[in-house]
């Protein structure tokens, strides 16, 4: 018993360790970005000679930050939108329906999501060159859709399959026609899965880095693109500007994913689960 | 439940069925049709016969061996990814006042994105980042550090970004056991170890193969943190800089639509193997313990 309660401790402790080693370097890594963002000039030293915040003007005007935070706020709100009017409904008939080929529909709606973005985004690049719309912000948001829209159905499902179809029926009985019962049964009961579906799919789009390069333009690039055309084509920047435009990237990041674990409990993103009773 | 559904709300015409229409005919046409037409691109290259780029492929030096450059990374950056985030997420399956916080804290990396965490990196694993500065003042380690800019760099950069993903949903899966089975397993004695050798990870095996092959596909598709942080020349060329610079450098639609299809393929086999590997080592129910 000593011994066992022993080795439990020490793997207990080795867990702890390991996390917190991954948070400190993490923590640091993000300390070193911000400090370099504000450095006048910081070389081998633990801190820099001086600070300044004229990295993030700088970084502002020369990355035409302003115009690619618009456009990074159309596309993923774009991509947000069409996800959830094509995805939700998808996702209703997909929890309550049985019909034929269902199952070879689920795998198309599950193979984007593994099947590496590179692999689909070359030839998809293809063909929206070949539409005329590979370059335009159309076709940044419709290939960020392809991911989207499977990932709201993936994640509204287990939603949908809580709610009462009984519920259905009474609108049902009444007279109400799919479109009424959607509207006024259905979304408002599935408020709280459409947020956390919606959160989600910013958060992730606002990352998606390699369907928005191989599809966007000059002027329809994401922040995320921007950021690395930034670093790729560094030499001639100062690497702080880039850091600062690193930094305005994590904010942007942080605030969305902040607002959705507020929503969201980490914990029942995949299958909806009981509460844990507590130990008594 | 949904079984109650189908019995109930059959009685009016099937108009229901149509609400999957356009999300189909969207994955049709942006999805299926542009995977079928890469597919035939591939094998009509501008010359040679229809097998040239696969051939050129296998027979180039500085092509086929991506393959393996790009699984030596992939693999051992999701094995280590999925085996902390396993027992790292059995020990927080239980709520306490922490897990909320604890949780939060390690999935906030998934916000950092790839060109963060390489000036990240670049700035602080560097030759003369803090880490280097610190070892060398406590003379733990005073040669150089050379964590960037190679196979090291990647790797970690890997970790960084894949693991709050993998913990998320090993979390999420292992949230959503019954813990009124392990209660019942604790009454009959059986520890923590028992509990997770014989109830957990039997229910887990389908999660945790499921969270192993999206962790695999993200470690696979490394591309930005391959050409910042790695050696995009040598042992990091991934096979997504390959499929890059075919289709964008030398504008070789059909070769890079072939590379597109090779890499579809091993990722297909892991996927495979990883199912196979699963079912191999437990059968019963596929989903199982849910509330």
């Amino acid at each position: 018993m000593g011994k066992g309660d022993f080795i439990a401790r020490a793997w207990r402790a080795l867990l702890y360790g390991l996390m917190t080693l991954f948070v400190v370097n993490i923590g640091l890594m993000i300390a070193a970005v911000a400090t370099n963002s504000v450095a006048r000039r910081w070389l081998g030293t633990w801190l820099p000679e001086g600070w300044t915040t004229s990295w993030y003007l700088a970084a502002w005007k020369e990355f035409q930050l302003g115009d690619v935070l618009l456009v990074t706020i159309e596309v993923v709100f774009a991509v947000v939108f069409l996800a959830l009017l094509i995805g939700v409904p998808a996702a209703y008939t997909l929890a309550r329906r049985e019909f034929v080929g269902k199952r070879l529909l689920m795998l198309v709606f599950l193979l984007p999501l593994m099947v590496p973005p590179i692999t689909y985004g070359i030839p998809l690049a293809t063909v929206l060159y070949k539409a005329h719309l590979a370059g335009t912000i159309y076709g940044v948001i419709l290939a960020n859709l392809i991911p989207a829209a499977p990932f709201v159905i993936l994640v509204m499902t287990p939603f949908i399959e809580q709610i009462d179809p009984n519920l259905e029926s009474a609108a049902r009985v009444f007279g109400a026609s799919t479109g009424r019962m959607f509207l006024h049964v259905l979304v408002p009961l599935l408020a709280p899965g459409i947020l956390a579906a919606s959160l989600l799919v910013l958060v992730r789009t606002i990352a998606m880095f390699e369907l928005t390069f191989l599809t966007a333009g000059a002027d329809s690039q994401t922040l995320v693109v921007a950021l690395y055309y930034a670093v790729f084509a560094a030499g001639v920047r100062a690497p702080q500007s880039v850091d600062a435009m690193a930094m305005v990237y994590m904010g942007v990041t942080l605030v969305w994913l902040l607002i959705a674990l507020r929503f969201v409990n980490p914990t029942q993103l995949v299958s909806r689960v009981k509460e844990h009773p507590q130990p008594a | 439940m949904s079984a109650a559904g189908t019995l109930a709300a059959r009685a009016p015409t099937d108009r229901v069925l149509w609400l999957v229409a356009p999300a189909a005919m969207f994955m049709l046409l942006l999805f299926i049709y542009p995977f079928v037409y890469g597919l035939i691109l591939s094998f009509t290259p501008p010359q040679g016969d229809w097998l040239a780029n696969y051939r050129k492929f296998f027979t180039t030096d500085n092509l086929w061996p991506t393959i393996w450059t790009t699984l030596k990374l992939a693999l051992p950056a999701t094995i280590i990814n999925v085996g902390l985030a396993l027992p790292i997420a059995f020990m927080m399956r239980v709520k306490s006042r922490y897990q909320r916080w604890i949780t939060t804290i390690l999935v906030v990396p998934i916000t950092l994105g790839t060109v963060l965490i390489a000036e990240g990196m670049l700035t602080y694993f560097g030759p003369k980042g803090w880490l280097a500065q610190f070892l060398q003042l406590l003379h733990l380690y005073d040669g150089p550090i050379r964590l960037t800019h190679n196979y090291t760099g990647v790797l970690i950069s890997l970790v960084i970004s894949g693991f709050p993903f993998a913990f998320l949903l090993i979390l999420s899966y292992i949230t959503g056991i019954d813990p009124v089975l392990a209660r019942a397993a604790s009454t009959l004695g059986a520890g923590p170890r028992e509990q997770f050798r014989h109830i957990y990870l039997p229910l887990l095996a389908p999660g945790l193969a499921m969270c192993f092959c999206l962790a695999f596909v993200q470690a696979y598709s490394v591309f930005p943190s391959a050409v910042l942080l790695g050696a995009p020349a040598g042992p990091t060329r991934v096979i997504s800089i390959a499929a890059y610079e075919a289709a964008f450098e030398q504008y070789d639609y059909s070769l890079a639509s072939a590379i597109a299809m090779i890499m579809g393929f091993v990722q297909l086999i892991i996927v495979a193997a990883v199912l196979g590997l699963r079912s191999a080592l437990y059968r019963g129910p596929v989903s199982g313990g849910k509330g």
